[in-house]
C-alpha cells in the first residue's frame, strides 16, 4: 500500500527529499513554503503550492505590470465587480448587470485540439456562471500556424469542432471572434474564449466562504485523473520535444453536465440558497478551497474521502490537483443543505458536502482521517511569489522598425491585388468556421459574425442590448507593443461603436512568450502600459482578464498578441447599424483620414511576406469622437476599416447582401485601397448633408453610390460580385473542408 | 390555446420554442421531462438541443422519458406534435415518424439559413402555408441527414408525407432532400430546420425573415377551428 504523506509524517521526517523542481518550483520558492509552514510541506501541500504559485495561477511575472489596470482605471459607477473576481461585472441598467471575460486555453489546444478548445469554452462559461449570471453568448479568438503547414489542419479542425461541440451543446450562441493564421503560431496556437452573461443586479455572487459553520458543497462532475498538472505543466512552461507526453494533463469536457450545472446553479441563486461560489477550473479543488477561504479571511476543513471520484484509486494530492471539468464549489448555510441537494437531484447533478467553514485562517484537509494539508489559505491564494523580471527591448527591434513597408514595390494591377488579398487566409470569409457554431440559440442574437461586433438583446420589452467585439494584432504588437496594444483596443472599441452601442468596459487576454526572456517581458510590459493608458484615455475600465505566457517553442516566441474585448451598451437594438450595404442608391462615405500606412499591413504580409516599420498611428481622442458620431448619425450601414483597409471593407460590405457599389478614389488609389490607417469607418447614408452635420470635425469623404452587381472603382477596375464572392468565400473550405 | 414545450435535460431551444408559441398568440407551457402530465395543453413541441446529452444516439434516451410516454399516447389520439431538430430525432426514435437522422454527410455541424419548399399543407402545423411556398429557415445540426429505406421513402412520397424539402442544395446529405415529414394523420410533424428561430425580423434569418411563425399560427388556427 502507498504511504500517505501526512502533516504528522512531514514533522517526523523534516529532511525527506521532495520533487519541488519537477513540479515547477524554484529552490527559493520551496524554502519559502517551508518557512510558511514551519516544516517541510506534505506531498499534497507541495502539489498545492506548486500549482497555486505557478505562473498561470499566481501571475507572479505579470502582477507588477497588471497593477496599472487598477491604478489607471477611470472611475466608473457601473463597475460592480472587477479584477480579482472570477469575471468583471458592470451595471447596464437599474436592474441588470453584465459580466464578461476572455481567457486562454492555448497549450492544451495544441496538445489535444478538440478537448483543449472545448474545455476552454467550458471554463470561461463557468467563470461567468460563478458571478451569478446566466451565460448568454460565447466568442472565440483563434490563432493558427501557416495555413498550408501539415499540422495546421489537425489543429484547425480539432479546435473549431471543439469550440463548436462544447458551445453548441451548452446552447450558447457564438456571436463572433477572430481567426488569424501566421507561422509564428505554428507550435503554439492561441485559443482564447470569451463568454458573457447577464444577471439581475441583486443576484451578484461572490467567492468568499463566509460564515463559520457553513457547509462546503462540491457540485457537478466526478473528479478524475484528467488535467492533473494542467496549469503547472502545460500553461507555465515552454513546449519542448515530445509534448504528446503532456496529453493526460489536458482536461476532457462534457458539455451536457455543464448545461445541467448552469441550470441548477441558476435555480439555486434564484432561491437565495448560495452564500459563496467558485468554479473549479485550472488548479481544481486546490484553487477553489484556498481562494474561497482566503477571500473570507476564514478557515476551512475539507474531507477528501467524500469527493466523488471517477477512479477510486486516486490519492489525496491527485484529488486536490485534478482539473476535471464541470465542477463548482458552493458555500451553503447548514439549514439550506437539503434544499440545495434537492435542486441538484432535480437536474441530475451530483452534490456532495465535503467540508465546512471554520474559525481561524487555516485550511485543513484530511483523507480517511489522515491530515494531509494544514496551511494558511492566503499563503496559497494571495501570497505567492512576485517577480519584477528583467526587461530588455528586443535587439532586432530598431532594425525591424526601420524596415518600412511603405518602401516596398507596389502593384500595377490593383484588381488582381484586391482579389489576392480578399482570398488570403486572414482576410477571407470565415464562414467555414462560423457555420460550425450555433448563432441562433436563445433567440436574442441581433448581430453575429461576420458583423463587426456581436449584438445580443437582453430585454424583449425595452430592447436593451449589449455589443461585444474582440481584436488583437500580433504583427502590430511585434512592431511596437505599446502602440499595437492600443491599436487592438481602438479597433475593438470602434467595432462596438459601429453598431450604435456605447463602449463601457474592457477585458483582455494577453498572449506572450516566456516571461523569463527579457525581450518578451519588455513586450509584455509595453503592451500592458499601452492598454492601461488607452483605457484611461477612452474612459473605460479593464474589468478582468487573463495572462498566457510561455507561448513559445524553444527560444522562439509568438508575436506578442494581446486580445482586447470591448463591451458596449446598446439602448435599443432595433436601431442597430449593420455592416452591409442595404440597397441601391445610398451614398457611400468614409469617416476618418487615410494616411500612407502600410507597415504591418496584410498587403505587406501577403504580397511580400514582409513585417517591418511602425504600425498605424492611433489617436484615441479621435476614436472617441468617431464613436459619438456613429451613435448620433443616421446611418444605413457602418463597417470598420482595419486589416486589409478600404478594399477589404468594400468587399465585405458589398457581399453581405449582394449590393454592388461604384466608388471614386482621390489621391494614390493603391494607398486609398490598402492602407490600414486607424480611426476609419465606411458608412452608407441616405442624406450626406445630414452626415456632414453630424460628423463635426471628423473628416467625411464621399466615395460613391451603392447599387448594381459589381464593385467598381472608377478609372481602375470593376469586379462582378460573383467573382468577388468566389475569391473571398472559397479559401478555408478548400483547405480544410 | 396552450402549446406545451418539453424541457429534457439538455434541451436548448425550449425557450425559443416557447417564445415562438407566445408570438403566435398561444400560452406557452413548459413541460418537464420527468412529469408525465401534459397539463391540458392543446399541442406539444419537442424542441432542439441535445436531450440527455444525446448519449447512445440522438433522441434515444429522451424517447423513454415519462413525458414522452404521454406524448406518444396523445399523438396517437390526434394531439398536434411538432418535433424540431432533436425533437424530430426523438419522434423517429419513438416511431411516431419513420426513418432516422444520421451524422451529416460532410461530418460537420452546420448552421446556415436555408431555403425550403413546403410540400404538404395538410398538416396541423403547415396549413398556414401555401402549397410549394418557398420559405427560409435556419438549419443547425450535426446529425440531420434524413435516412430511410427506399420502400419507406417511396411510401412517404406517394402519400404526400414529405412536408419540407431543401432547395438549392442539401445541407447534410438527407435522402431526397427531405427536411421534414409528417405522420399519416398529419398531426405529427418533424423537421430538422428551426422554425422557432425565424419568428422575429430582428433575430431571424439574415435579412429579417419570419417564415417560421406560420408553423405556430397554423396549429392555433386549426385548434381554433376545431374548438
Amino acid at each position: 500500500m502507498t504511504t500517505i504523506d501526512t502533516v504528522e509524517l512531514a514533522e517526523k521526517n523534516p529532511d525527506e527529499e521532495q520533487p519541488y523542481a519537477e513540479l515547477g518550483l524554484q529552490a527559493d520558492e520551496y524554502e519559502r513554503i517551508k518557512e510558511i509552514l514551519g516544516r517541510r510541506p506534505t506531498q499534497s501541500e507541495l502539489a498545492m503550492y506548486s500549482i497555486m504559485w505557478s505562473e498561470h495561477c499566481s501571475y507572479k511575472s505579470s502582477k507588477v505590470h497588471l497593477r496599472q489596470f487598477g491604478e489607471k482605471a477611470p472611475k466608473s459607477d457601473r463597475m460592480l465587480a472587477g479584477i480579482g473576481e472570477n469575471a468583471g461585472v458592470v451595471r447596464v441598467s437599474d436592474t441588470l448587470a453584465v459580466t464578461f471575460k476572455v481567457e486562454s486555453h492555448n497549450h492544451p489546444s495544441f496538445v489535444e485540439p478538440y478537448q483543449g478548445a472545448a474545455t476552454g469554452v467550458g471554463g470561461i462559461v463557468r467563470d461567468i456562471l460563478a458571478m451569478g449570471a446566466r451565460p448568454i453568448a460565447v466568442m472565440d479568438q483563434l490563432r493558427f500556424g501557416a495555413v498550408d503547414h501539415p499540422d495546421t489542419t489537425r489543429v484547425v479542425n480539432g479546435v473549431v469542432q471543439g469550440v463548436g461541440g462544447y458551445g453548441n451543446c451548452l446552447g450558447l450562441p457564438n456571436i463572433g471572434g477572430e481567426t488569424v493564421f501566421d507561422p509564428c503560431y505554428q507550435g503554439n496556437p492561441l485559443v482564447n474564449a470569451l463568454s458573457v452573461g447577464v444577471l439581475p443586479v441583486d443576484r451578484l455572487q461572490n467567492k468568499a466562504a463566509a460564515g463559520v459553520g457553513n457547509v462546503v458543497i462540491l457540485m457537478g462532475a466526478k473528479t478524475g485523473r484528467d488535467g492533473i498538472g494542467g496549469v503547472s505543466v502545460l500553461a507555465s512552461a515552454t513546449f519542448e520535444e515530445g509534448s504528446e507526453d503532456s496529453r493526460p494533463a489536458v482536461q476532457v469536457g462534457d458539455p451536457f453536465t455543464e448545461k445541467l450545472l448552469i441550470e441548477s446553479c441558476l435555480e439555486l441563486y434564484d432561491a437565495g440558497l448560495v452564500v459563496g461560489i467558485q468554479d473549479l477550473g485550472g488548479a481544481g479543488l486546490t484553487c477553489a478551497l484556498s481562494e474561497t477561504s482566503s477571500a473570507a479571511g476564514l478557515g476551512m476543513r475539507a474531507y477528501l474521502e467524500r469527493v466523488p471520484l471517477r477512479e477510486p484509486s486516486m490519492l489525496p494530492h491527485e484529488i486536490l490537483a485534478s482539473e476535471s471539468q464541470e465542477r463548482m464549489l458552493l458555500i451553503v448555510s447548514p439549514e439550506n443543505v437539503e434544499a440545495v441537494l434537492a435542486v441538484c437531484e432535480k437536474w441530475g447533478v451530483l452534490g456532495t458536502a465535503i467540508g465546512e467553514v471554520t474559525e481561524g485562517e487555516r485550511l485543513v484537509i484530511s483523507w480517511n482521517e489522515h491530515v494531509v494539508v494544514d496551511c494558511p489559505p492566503g499563503s496559497l491564494a494571495d501570497d505567492g511569489p512576485v517577480y519584477a523580471r528583467p526587461l530588455r527591448e528586443p535587439a532586432d527591434l530598431i532594425l525591424l522598425q526601420a524596415d518600412r513597408a511603405e518602401t516596398l514595390p507596389r502593384p500595377s494591377d490593383l484588381r488582381a491585388t484586391l482579389l489576392t488579398l480578399v482570398a488570403s487566409p486572414n482576410l477571407c470569409d470565415k464562414g467555414w468556421i462560423t457555420e460550425q457554431y450555433d448563432r441562433y440559440v436563445l433567440g436574442n442574437t441581433v448581430l453575429a459574425q461576420p458583423e463587426d461586433a456581436g449584438l445580443v438583446r437582453l430585454d424583449e420589452e425595452s430592447n436593451l442590448g449589449i455589443a461585444i467585439a474582440t481584436d488583437g494584432n500580433g504583427r502590430y504588437t511585434r512592431l511596437n507593443p505599446y502602440e499595437g496594444a492600443r491599436a487592438s483596443l481602438a479597433e475593438a472599441y470602434r467595432n462596438v461603436a459601429v453598431t450604435g452601442a456605447e463602449p463601457i468596459a474592457v477585458s483582455d487576454c494577453l498572449n506572450f512568450g516566456s516571461p523569463e526572456d527579457p525581450a518578451v517581458m519588455w513586450q509584455f510590459a509595453e503592451a500592458v502600459r499601452g492598454l492601461a493608458d488607452g483605457c484611461q484615455e477612452l474612459g473605460i475600465p479593464v474589468t478582468g482578464g487573463n495572462v498566457s505566457f510561455y507561448n513559445q517553442t524553444g527560444t522562439v516566441a509568438i508575436n506578442p498578441t494581446p486580445v482586447v474585448a470591448v463591451l458596449g451598451i446598446h439602448e435599443d437594438v432595433t436601431t442597430r447599424t449593420p455592416m452591409g450595404f442595404a440597397e441601391a442608391g445610398h451614398t457611400i462615405a468614409l469617416l476618418g483620414e487615410t494616411r500612407e500606412e502600410l507597415s504591418g499591413s496584410e498587403w505587406a504580409w501577403v504580397e511580400h511576406g514582409h513585417l517591418g516599420g511602425q504600425p498605424p498611428k492611433i489617436d484615441l481622442g479621435h476614436e472617441k469622437k468617431l464613436a459619438d458620431v456613429l451613435r448620433a448619425a443616421d446611418l444605413v450601414s457602418a463597417h470598420d476599416l482595419s486589416d486589409g483597409g478600404l478594399a477589404q471593407a468594400l468587399t465585405e460590405s458589398v457581399l453581405r447582401r449582394g449590393i454592388g457599389a461604384t466608388v471614386t478614389l482621390t489621391g494614390d488609389a493603391f494607398v486609398a485601397l490598402f492602407s490600414e490607417s486607424a480611426g476609419r469607418v465606411l458608412v452608407t447614408v441616405k442624406d450626406v448633408d445630414a452626415l456632414r452635420a453630424a460628423a463635426g470635425d471628423i473628416p467625411v469623404t464621399v466615395l460613391g453610390t451603392t447599387g448594381g452587381d459589381k464593385l467598381t472603382v472608377e478609372g481602375q477596375f470593376e469586379i462582378p460580385l460573383t467573382e468577388l464572392a468566389e475569391a473571398h468565400q472559397g479559401t478555408l473550405g478548400k483547405l480544410y473542408g | 390555446m396552450k402549446i406545451g414545450v418539453v424541457t429534457f435535460p439538455g434541451s436548448l431551444d425550449d425557450g425559443d420554442a416557447r417564445r415562438a408559441a407566445r408570438l403566435a398568440g398561444a400560452e406557452a407551457v413548459q413541460l418537464w421531462h420527468a412529469d408525465s402530465s401534459l397539463h391540458d395543453v392543446d399541442a406539444v413541441v419537442l424542441p432542439g438541443g441535445f436531450s440527455y446529452g444525446d448519449y447512445l444516439r440522438c433522441g434515444a434516451i429522451a424517447r423513454f422519458s415519462p413525458v414522452m410516454e404521454s406524448v406518444i399516447d396523445a399523438a396517437r389520439g390526434g394531439l398536434p406534435v411538432l418535433g424540431i431538430c432533436n425533437g424530430f430525432q426523438v419522434l423517429c426514435e419513438a416511431h411516431l415518424l419513420p426513418g432516422a437522422l444520421l451524422r451529416n454527410a460532410h461530418m460537420h455541424f452546420r448552421n446556415r439559413d436555408w431555403k425550403l419548399k413546403v410540400e404538404s399543407t395538410s398538416t396541423a402545423w403547415t396549413s398556414g402555408y401555401t402549397e410549394s411556398q418557398e420559405i427560409v429557415i435556419p438549419v443547425k445540426n450535426g446529425e440531420g441527414r434524413y435516412t430511410a429505406d427506399e420502400k419507406t421513402l417511396d411510401m412517404l412520397e406517394a402519400e404526400g408525407r414529405v412536408v419540407f424539402r431543401y432547395l438549392d442544395g442539401n445541407p447534410n446529405g438527407s435522402q431526397r432532400e427531405i427536411a421534414g415529414i409528417r405522420n399519416e394523420a398529419g398531426n405529427v410533424v418533424g423537421l430538422m430546420p428551426h422554425p422557432e428561430h425565424a419568428v422575429e425580423a430582428l433575430t431571424g434569418p439574415f435579412g429579417g425573415g419570419t417564415d417560421g411563425l406560420a408553423m405556430f399560427t397554423s396549429v392555433l388556427s386549426n385548434l381554433g377551428a376545431k374548438a
